[in-house]
């Protein structure tokens, strides 16, 4: 009986996630929320949010700062790269690279004055967040630019071509799947294997099974239901969210410099004794959630095709409850890339849910706000309970 | 016989999987001093938050009889009717408030809807007469010391009209002589009445201000002594703190030959960071040889733990001045980082503060300070930085179940037995030690002078800064006298006494 307490608490939102989908599968006309289109909508229309999330989590890790510019800056990016792209009709590498450089510069000022001049990230971010909408509202005239040049879309959302061709079922997604799979249980197999072999603790074999089972039956499930999307298969989308979350996960969870992140989230103080140049590390967290809103600014773009006064409003607010949803500690300290994606994915599975059963736009943010609560407070007494143990 | 004022009878509280308290009995009476002692983790301060109302009635088993009725306190607010004040060992001054508002914080004078200021400061001003200070009750907390914040509490406390007085720790962020003052406070107060209650390690404090003295030791009360009746010597209280005889407190260093000189400051000079017309290291020179343990004695705030950290790649201070010089060459180090390359380590006085990542492991506390040893090329290997951990833990003697438990549920002396594996793991020649041993037990305490002594014994050289005389003089084999940001006087350790370092002291004092 403990044990399942304690399998259920440690996996609470994972649970919750399940059960919300299940939810609105129930709820939707015709259970649209399992079509294979609904696994489609949720990646294009959640690429965003993975990647600015997985951004505000190494702001947060460092005593919960987060960045409020994000929404704006996205637009400010994609205002640029509209400019360049359609109206200098400039080649598409080039406005991309332009677009990379403007967010580095804006990530380089940012992450200046909250490090080296020590201005509380909420206050920098806030001017950011009016300043860059702002500017970027007046550089397109308050115009909407449209028809961003296909070389640009396509590489986001566009598809992972079938080689097989089949018009229904794509194969190629199918056999990536099955890959995945395979890839995933021998890592976990060969780091078990090591493990038993220097003697370490590990996990209960029987555990490593049903883990391995739920992750393969999660990827097929995602696999098929991708293939028989009218045989449009993986977006791009997806290959971009999955390439910078492992990357990140693999900086947080493996090298110093993700250690660091954590050391500074329980005691910066004690963190630059330590010889660490804890100011640096506060300036590249800054750095690189601005490089990852450029990543999320062309995900924007290409999803809408084109720039408007409106885009990425709310961004920010999206990756911050993204994280707090998936347990990242708003004091800093915890979490991990894995939580901030589940965070996303719920909110968005709620998104869609609600969206599919036509409720209302301003419910929809109730119901929002309402979760980010509850989450906050479950965090709360969960780590309350855990300390009184 | 005095009239008994509490009695604590068979108390016992159960925390989830711990018996904090089992059948602790606790007699105290009216107009003594009570001392309570007892190794950390003993149960002392548990017992006095059973006292207090922290734990509510009918979280305890046993019986409080307080002025000979029983109690039910369900909070601190109860308690605090009855006139039983507790003073908890960390400050809860508010830094930004006048001493005035803290003193009355949650009793304010004055009408529910308006605060009497003229009453609420003019009170005070009278209250903080009676514990001896001359500053106004309008002066705010953060602009007077730790001596004097204690004091403040003591007003505070005596504001509540206290009966019963509880001080947790009183004076382990106090100085020698603020100690004195507080303590002589207590003597004085009893002789009008009032009766404490007070938790102490300082064994030497409690011998001269205690009338009675209660060892507890692993959730029980062990014995009570009574100076009345029995000859209280320190050793013989130890002997019940530990459950042993503790013949010598501090260990015999075996014969270390001294080396060369490999630090040598001169003219060192630290300004104030906030104020930089401030000088809080002036004209500081000293030598530091290989296998020697230096220490720097002086009382809090003579600017001992900012020599440390300015030396420490300017980890604190700004206009520094004055040369350093490593093993006769001179270094200029800016940052941390260049001091630990340079193989200087500064383990801190402030453990929680700026020592330890407190929710974070052992493992990974233990390899902070030289994350580039466990990894490659930036990235961890776990298997090591495990082994690195698991290696210091037995290396020290630390007490955990295993080294992934939190850093933040160890006792104080292994807490600081985690923070020295963490510098020693950085493989430093040169280690700062700013007051290992403040608040741990005895027993811990001579684990680390163990420690220190092998550090020594393997060629390093230790720089040990200490406000406490006996640890002083018994671990270092020189010792610098330091006070207002000036080295005042240099003793062998053959010449150093308690009176002969005072004299340092008072000499500069007087201006000599």
């Amino acid at each position: 009986m403990q044990q399942v307490q304690k399998i259920l608490k440690e996996h609470t939102m994972k649970i919750v996630l399940v059960l919300v989908f299940i939810f609105f599968t129930i709820i939707t006309p015709n259970g649209q929320m399992f079509d294979a289109s609904s696994f489609d909508s949720l990646i294009k229309q959640n690429a965003y949010v993975y990647i600015l999330a997985i951004g505000m989590l190494m702001c947060m890790l460092i005593k919960g700062n987060i960045d409020l510019s994000v929404g704006s800056a996205v637009f400010f990016v994609d205002a640029i790269g509209a400019i360049l792209m359609k109206k200098m009709d400039v080649p598409v590498w080039i406005a991309m690279l332009v677009m990379v450089l403007v967010g580095l510069a804006i990530g380089a000022l940012i992450g200046w004055v909250v490090a080296f001049i020590n201005i509380p990230p909420w206050i920098v971010t806030l001017a950011g967040y009016l300043a860059f909408r702002g500017w970027a509202t007046a550089l397109t005239d308050g115009q909407t630019i449209g028809g961003i040049p296909e070389g640009f879309t396509k590489l986001f959302a566009g598809y992972v071509p079938d080689i097989f061709g089949n018009p229904t079922c794509n194969i190629t997604c199918i056999i990536i799947g099955i890959i995945s799979c395979i890839a995933y249980i021998v890592i976990q197999v060969i780091s078990r294997n090591n493990k038993v072999k220097k003697g370490y603790e590990v996990e209960k074999l029987s555990a490593l099974i049903i883990k391995s089972v739920i992750i393969t039956a999660v990827i097929m499930l995602f696999a098929y239901k991708l293939a028989t999307n009218n045989g449009k298969g993986i977006p791009f989308y997806l290959i971009w969210v999955v390439v910078v979350a492992l990357i990140y996960n693999f900086i947080l969870s493996k090298t110093t410099l993700g250690r660091v992140f954590y050391a500074m989230g329980g005691n910066v103080e004690a963190t630059r004794l330590s010889g660490i140049n804890t100011k640096l590390i506060l300036f590249f967290a800054y750095l690189n959630m601005q490089f990852l809103t450029v990543i999320a600014a062309w995900m924007a773009m290409t999803r809408f095709t084109s720039a408007s006064s409106k885009l990425g409003l709310y961004f920010e607010m999206d990756a911050i409850s993204a994280c707090i949803v998936g347990g990242v500690s708003a004091y800093g300290g915890s979490g991990t890339v894995f939580g901030a994606i589940i965070g996303a994915t719920l909110i968005g599975v709620i998104n869609l849910g609600m969206s599919l059963v036509n409720l209302d736009n301003n419910w929809q943010k109730v119901v929002k706000g309402l979760v980010l609560l509850i989450a906050v407070v479950f965090e709360i007494f969960n780590n309350r309970k855990k300390t009184k143990a | 016989m005095a009239k008994v004022l509490l009695e604590m009878k068979n108390i016992t509280k159960t925390f989830p999987g711990v018996k904090a308290l089992d059948n602790v009995n606790l007699v105290v009476e009216e107009g003594e001093i009570h001392a309570l002692v007892g190794e950390n983790g003993a149960g002392k301060s548990t017992l006095m938050n059973v006292l207090s109302g922290i734990y509510p009635y009918g979280s305890y088993e046993g019986d409080i009889i307080y002025d000979g009725e029983v109690c039910k306190f369900n909070k601190i607010k109860d308690s605090e009717e009855k006139g039983i004040v507790i003073i908890h060992q960390e400050l809860a001054l508010i830094p930004y408030m006048s001493i005035g508002e803290n003193m009355y914080l949650g009793n304010e004078r004055g009408k529910s809807y308006s605060i009497d200021w003229n009453e609420t400061y003019g009170e005070a001003d009278k209250y903080l007469k009676m514990v001896g200070l001359s500053d106004s009750s309008r002066t705010l907390v953060k602009e007077i010391g730790t001596g004097k914040q204690q004091m403040v509490e003591i007003a505070k406390a005596l504001a509540k009209h206290a009966k019963l007085l509880i001080l947790d720790e009183p004076t382990s962020s106090l100085n020698e002589e603020d100690s004195r003052t507080l303590l002589d406070l207590l003597l004085k107060f009893k002789k009008e009445g009032l009766t404490s209650i007070i938790i102490s390690h300082k064994l030497n404090e409690v011998s001269y201000v205690a009338d009675k003295i209660t060892v507890v030791r692993d959730g029980s009360t062990i014995e009570t002594l009574d100076k009345k009746t029995t000859e209280i010597s320190e050793d013989r209280i130890i002997k019940g703190m530990v459950g042993r005889e503790i013949t010598d407190r501090f260990p015999k260093r075996p014969n270390v030959k001294i080396g060369d000189v490999n630090l040598e400051v001169t003219d060192w000079v630290v300004h104030h960071p906030q104020y930089p017309e401030r000088k809080v290291v002036d004209g500081v020179s000293m030598t530091v040889r290989k296998g020697e343990v230096v220490g720097i004695y002086g009382l809090m705030g003579a600017g001992r733990t900012e020599l440390a950290m300015s030396i420490f790649g300017r980890s604190y201070g700004t206009g520094i001045e004055g040369t350093l010089k490593l093993d006769g060459k001179e270094v200029v180090l800016t940052k941390p980082k260049q001091a630990i390359e340079h193989k200087i380590a500064y383990v801190t006085e402030d453990r929680k503060g700026n020592g330890l990542i407190l929710t974070n492991p052992i493992r990974v506390n233990t390899t902070l300070a030289n994350l580039d040893a466990v990894s490659n090329k930036s990235v961890i290997d776990f298997n090591k930085e495990y082994q690195v951990a698991v290696e210091y833990k037995e290396k020290l003697r630390t007490k955990t179940p295993s080294v992934e438990q939190n850093v933040g549920n160890l006792s104080g002396g292994n807490q600081q037995k985690v923070l020295l594996a963490k510098w020693m793991f950085a493989d430093p020649d040169i280690l700062i030690l700013d007051e290992p041993t403040r608040g741990i037990d005895v027993g811990a305490k001579y684990e680390i002078y163990c420690i220190i002594n092998d550090l020594v014994a393997q060629g390093k050289s230790v720089i040990m800064i200490s406000s406490e005389l006996p640890e002083t003089i018994g671990m270092s084999d020189r010792i610098y006298v330091m006070n207002e940001g000036k080295f005042v006087g240099e003793l062998k350790q053959e010449d150093a006494t308690q009176e002969s370092i005072m004299a340092c002291i008072m000499r500069q004092e007087r201006g000599e």
